[in-house]
C-alpha cells in the first residue's frame, strides 16, 4: 500500500499548504501545520512499512517535536492576543514596518 | 499499484479510512469556525491512527490517538476557549481572492511533484522482506520494533528530545506569564 499511502499523505500535505496559505485565524493555521506534519508521518509509516522500522522512530521524534511546537506555539498566541486583541493574522503586521 | 496479495476487505477498509481522512481535512480547512475547525482535524487524526495500524504500526497509531487526538487537539481546544475565539471572526477570516488562486496554484505543483515521485523505483536491497514488518509485530509485539532502534541506535536523539522538551515548557511558561505591569492592569 505504500503508493495509495503516499497518494493520500500528498493530497493531506496539499490541503495543509492550501489552509496554511488561505487562512488568517493564527490558530487555524497553526493546526494546518499539524495537519502537515500529520501528512508526512503518514508517508513515514508507509515507508516503515517497506524499507524497516527506523521510519516509525522518526514519526515518534515528529510527534515530540510538533508537542513541543504547540506548547511554545500556542504559548505564542496567547501572548499575542494579550497585546493586539486578535488572532487575525492581517492585523499582526509589527515585523512588516 | 498492486495488491495481489493484499484481501479486498483490507483495501476496501483502508481507502475508507484515507477517504475519510481527506474529506475530514478538507472539512477542517472549509470551516469558519475554530472550534469545528478542531473537531474535524481531530477525525482526521482518528483516521490517521487507524491508517498507521493497518500499516503495521499499531503503537504508533496508539500514540496517534493519545498525543495527537488527545494531548494537542485538547491543548488547541484550550486556548480556543481562553481567548474566547469559538465564534467565527466577524472580519472575513478567509483571504481574498488572489490568495486563494495563488494557494491554488501552490497546490496543484506540489500534487504534480508528489505525484510524479510515485513513479520512481527504489533499489531492492534496501526493502524488507514481504509482510517483514507485519510478522516482526506478531513476533515480538507492537513496541519492540520502534523500541529496539529508539534506545540503541537513536537514544542521542532520544535523550536531546528530552532536552527540547524542557526547553520547550520553560518557553511555553515563560511566554505564558504575565508582566508585573500587566498584571496591574
Amino acid at each position: 500500500m505504500l503508493s495509495e499511502s503516499l497518494f493520500f499523505s500528498a493530497l493531506l500535505f496539499t490541503i495543509g499548504v492550501i489552509g496554511v496559505l488561505t487562512r488568517r485565524n493564527a490558530i487555524i493555521v497553526f493546526m494546518c501545520v499539524e495537519l502537515m506534519l500529520n501528512a508526512v508521518n503518514l508517508s513515514f509509516v508507509a515507508f516503515a512499512q517497506v524499507y524497516g522500522a527506523a521510519g516509525q522512530v522518526f514519526v515518534f521524534f515528529v510527534m515530540t517535536v510538533a508537542a513541543a511546537e504547540a506548547a511554545v506555539g500556542l504559548a505564542i498566541i496567547i501572548a499575542l492576543f494579550r497585546h493586539r486583541q486578535t488572532v487575525n493574522l492581517s492585523n499582526i503586521n509589527i515585523l512588516k514596518g | 499499484m498492486q495488491h495481489n496479495n493484499l484481501p479486498l476487505f483490507y483495501v476496501f477498509v483502508f481507502y475508507l479510512f484515507a477517504i475519510i481522512a481527506v474529506a475530514s481535512a478538507i472539512a477542517f480547512v472549509t470551516r469558519k469556525s475554530p472550534v469545528a475547525a478542531a473537531l474535524w482535524l481531530v477525525n482526521t487524526m482518528f483516521n490517521l491512527a487507524g491508517l498507521y495500524v493497518m500499516l503495521d504500526a499499531p503503537f504508533l497509531g496508539v500514540i496517534q490517538v493519545i498525543v495527537y487526538a488527545g494531548a494537542i487537539m485538547v491543548v488547541f481546544l484550550f486556548v480556543i476557549m481562553l481567548l474566547n475565539l469559538g465564534q467565527p471572526s466577524l472580519i472575513a477570516d478567509a483571504r481574498g481572492l488572489w490568495w486563494k488562486l495563488a494557494a491554488g496554484l501552490v497546490g496543484i505543483i506540489l500534487l504534480a511533484q508528489l505525484l510524479a515521485m510515485s513513479g520512481a523505483r527504489v533499489p531492492e536491497v534496501l526493502t524488507l522482506p514481504e509482510q517483514g514488518l507485519a510478522s516482526e509485530v506478531a513476533r515480538s509485539g507492537a513496541i519492540m520494533p520502534v523500541a529496539a532502534p529508539l534506545f540503541n541506535q537513536y537514544l542521542l536523539a532520544f535523550e536531546v528530545t528530552s532536552v527540547l522538551l524542557l526547553a520547550a515548557v520553560i518557553g511555553a511558561v515563560v511566554l505564558g506569564k504575565r508582566k508585573e505591569r500587566e498584571r496591574a492592569l
